[in-house]
């Protein structure tokens, strides 16, 4: 079981350019650790201090927000487009 | 802004303030505000391109000004955005691109193109001048209130940077010492059919769960709000609430606005005053407190969404007891006596 994961370009700073990977991991979970394995420095930027993925980054399976889909529960399916996005808020700190 | 005398009345407030953005200039919505800002910074940037994701006012104000400003725009919304919205996108010849999704599909696409051409998306690369452009909204609530903050601001919510953008821009105001220092309460206004923010309120959270929105409310049909977070955790720590209504009210708002302050407004303008008056009544804001709200929108945009409310009315033909039987059809006998009619109306 494969799937393909896409990183937005603001990561690729983190991961000496690479926006394409595979990975085997079952689930959410397991891709952020994967990630992390894979390009470390992007996992110091991915995962909150309780090591789960920060909040400001949506996830998307084929499309849809992993969270329509159960979030961490939802189990990768062999051939899944993953595509992590962060969200664009804020502005100067208020 | 206007003192709502008539709609504080009927709603139970008897300090009731309007900031009207429906006649914002050039295109009618208080973006209008936050494009001058962002473009301004688009062209000391050099892009050539600008561009936005939108749920409409947004896509109306970068394509109007940045015609005026030389620059080429492309502009993306969702395909289902209201047709006044769109042809007020068209008229400027702006590029317009109608894409087959929720505004978040359409957001998320932006970044994408953000990701691999040099364009400047003012709601994407450009964010944080678009943001501090909504602060002139707050600037503005105070300068109209004669240098004073308000007690209450109530506030439509759809991405959720405008409420915290009106604190920070009141922060701002207090520590350069041009108005006194005063707690307001911040209060967020969302349709039910798209409300992850006010949800994230009522539960006491800053995790905000996104939603599909299907309500009538397009331009704050932002289901998975990027600001949302900060805005839940910000309306808390004022004290304030947040809270949602049917596509039913909002309409009902729309026409109470109208109909006692000469406002029209479009629906986010509706969820709002809905929402204002859910709060008098549940006495969340007090009768006797300053309270503005904030009317984002011109009702001109959605009158797809009001036109099934009211009847055009036969043609009557150009004489006067033809224009007296029309009335007396509708009021009964209202000019059985048109003498006397004409008396009390003097």
């Amino acid at each position: 079981m494969s799937i393909r994961v896409m990183l937005p370009a603001a990561f690729a700073r983190h991961t000496a350019g690479t926006k394409q990977v595979q990975s085997e991991a079952a689930n959410l979970p397991a891709l952020v650790e994967d990630l992390g394995t894979k390009f470390p420095e992007l996992g110091t930027h991915m995962k909150d201090a309780d090591g789960t993925l920060r909040k400001f980054i949506n996830v998307y399976v084929n499309d849809e927000d992993i969270r329509f889909l159960g979030g961490d529960g939802y189990e990768f399916q062999d051939k899944d487009e993953v595509m992590l996005i962060p969200s664009i808020a804020g502005g100067c700190r208020s | 802004m206007v003192r709502a005398k008539n709609l504080g009345k009927r709603v139970g407030s008897q300090n009731l303030f309007v900031k009207n953005y429906a006649v914002c200039f050039p295109t009618l919505s208080f973006k209008d505000r936050v494009v001058a800002v962002a473009l301004a910074n688009a062209r000391a940037f050099g892009f050539d391109v600008v561009g936005c994701s939108s749920t409409g006012n947004l896509a109306n104000s970068v394509a109007a000004q940045s015609a005026r400003l030389g620059l080429k725009a492309c502009i993306l919304v969702p395909a289902d955005l209201e047709p006044a919205k769109i042809l007020n996108t068209l008229i400027y010849g702006a590029r317009l691109v109608r894409i087959d999704g929720n505004y978040d599909h359409v957001n998320r696409l932006c970044s994408l193109i953000a990701d691999q051409y040099n364009w400047g998306f003012v709601n994407v690369n450009l964010r944080p001048y678009y943001a501090e452009g909504s602060k002139s909204v707050g600037y503005e609530i105070a300068e109209q209130l004669g240098w004073r903050l308000p007690d209450n601001v109530v506030v439509p919510m759809a991405g959720g940077s405008l409420i915290r953008k009106i604190k920070k821009a009141f922060d701002e105001l207090v520590y350069l010492g041009l108005v006194a220092e005063k707690h307001v309460r911040f209060f967020g206004a969302q349709a039910t059919g798209c409300s992850p923010i006010a949800q994230a309120v009522k539960n006491n959270t800053d995790t905000i769960t996104p939603q599909r929105p299907n309500t009538i409310a397009r331009s704050l049909a932002i289901g998975n709000p990027a600001d949302g977070p900060f805005a839940s955790r910000m309306i808390r720590e004022t004290g304030g609430w947040a809270e949602d209504v049917s596509d039913v009210e909002v309409v009902s708002g729309i026409q109470e606005l109208a109909e006692t302050e000469g406002i029209f407004t479009e629906t986010a303008g509706g969820v709002t005053t809905a929402v204002t008056a859910r709060l008098i009544a549940q006495g969340r804001i007090g009768a006797d407190e300053t309270t503005v709200l904030c009317i984002t929108g011109n009702g001109l945009k959605t009158t797809d969404c009001i036109s099934n409310r009211f009847e055009m009315g036969r043609a009557v033909r150009p004489r006067l007891a033809d224009f007296e039987d029309y009335i007396n059809e509708l009021d009964g006998n209202a000019l059985a006596e048109p003498e006397l009619a004409l008396a009390e109306g003097d």
